[in-house]
């Protein structure tokens, strides 16, 4: 790191936990985001401004004037331009150091896989159980860890599913098969302020499990009611049969991983 | 009776309220005995036989269970619906 860059990241490196050990390896690593909504605006922020070397975004959509009232990442000049674009654009202007990868259609199968091996991290901050469950089965099937956020209305969800560890539970061990019904923000609404809150923990976390440092939200689902203003924390394990993670593995039926989508909330 | 908290979803089944409290031995039990207050809620929550219906998962005193509508649950139990929530 150069003068500017130990100035830049001064308030972190003071940090014992993270020293200028803990700065450079956020600085060699890789987090793939997916899902430029609100989530993933406060996520690449905070992802870019800590220090993490190269981000890959991901998400086809367009900037529209209703996501401007969450998805701090875009302006009110950037309506009508496709998300990734304008998202780079705000994250060089705020971090220059940080390099940028852009990937503005959806990713499937063997494409989604290899993205998600490549990375040291992932952030799933799509919009969709389709995507989330596709997002789910790569990082178990390449063993990077996924920092999982979900909001909607006054309340959210947040956890880490670390495949590293044999032990790990999935988003397949807690929820199953996928709900019949996608709630999204755009049919049922979402306060602002939850996806920054939402977002900033994910980038938290993903920041934690580069560095290695701390006690990740591993094994930990943490359930948020902004109206009550309320954390609660579940326990989750392993389902030793589930069809992801477990045993059930071996036994599903192989199929091509689903397609993922944008994210809109 | 045991305390069971209420997903936004559902409270309009339990005319607005967030936290019921049921009686029963099992979740199922529970599910039950809040579907004769609330009808409706049973079929909320129970898919086919004794599964819960996918994207829901269940927390008796703040671990997810497994057993889902069979797992024991004590006449002090915090139980918790929770339902998959795919925005962001």
């Amino acid at each position: 790191m150069n003068d500017e860059q130990l100035l830049r990241y001064s308030r972190q490196i003071m940090l014992p936990e993270i020293d200028a050990g803990g700065q450079l390896r956020l600085a060699q690593a890789t987090a793939l985001v997916i899902g430029l909504g609100g989530l993933g605006s406060a996520a690449s922020i905070y992802l870019a401004t800590g220090g993490v070397g190269h981000l890959v975004l991901v998400d086809y959509d367009k900037v529209d004037l209703s996501n401007l009232q969450r998805q701090i990442l875009y302006a009110t000049r950037d309506v009508g331009s496709r998300k990734t674009e304008s998202a780079a654009a705000h994250l060089r202007a705020l971090n220059p150091d940080v390099q940028l990868t852009l990937i503005d259609r959806a990713l499937e199968g063997e494409e989604l896989l290899a993205a998600v091996r490549a990375a040291d991290v992932v952030v799933d901050a799509s919009d969709n159980f389709r995507t989330r469950f596709a997002v789910n089965e790569a990082s178990v099937r390449a063993g990077t860890p996924l920092v999982s956020g979900a909001a909607i209305r006054f309340e959210a969800q947040v956890s880490v599913f670390d495949p590293r560890n044999p032990e790990s539970p999935c988003y397949r061990c807690l929820y199953g098969e996928r709900a019949a019904i996608d709630e999204t923000c755009t049919a049922n609404g979402v306060i602002a302020p939850l996806l920054g809150i939402i977002g900033s923990l994910q980038a938290a976390e993903a920041m934690k499990l580069i560095m290695g440092i701390g006690r990740t939200l591993h094994g930990r689902l943490l359930l948020f009611d902004l109206l009550e203003m309320e954390w609660r924390e579940a326990r989750l394990k392993k389902d030793p049969d589930c069809p992801v993670c477990g045993s059930g593995r071996a036994q599903r039926d192989e199929r091509t991983p689903p397609k993922t989508q944008a994210a809109d909330a | 009776m045991a305390t069971v908290w209420i997903p936004t979803p559902l409270q309009a089944l339990t005319g607005g309220e967030a936290t019921v409290r049921a009686t029963g031995g099992t979740v199922k039990e529970l599910v039950e005995d809040l579907d004769r207050s609330y009808p409706g809620f049973k079929e909320a929550i129970v898919g086919e036989g004794v599964l819960v219906r996918p994207g829901i998962s269940v927390v008796v005193d703040g671990s997810v269970v497994k057993k889902g509508l069979l797992h024991p649950v004590g006449a002090e139990s915090e139980v918790f619906f929770i339902p998959a929530i795919g925005g962001g």
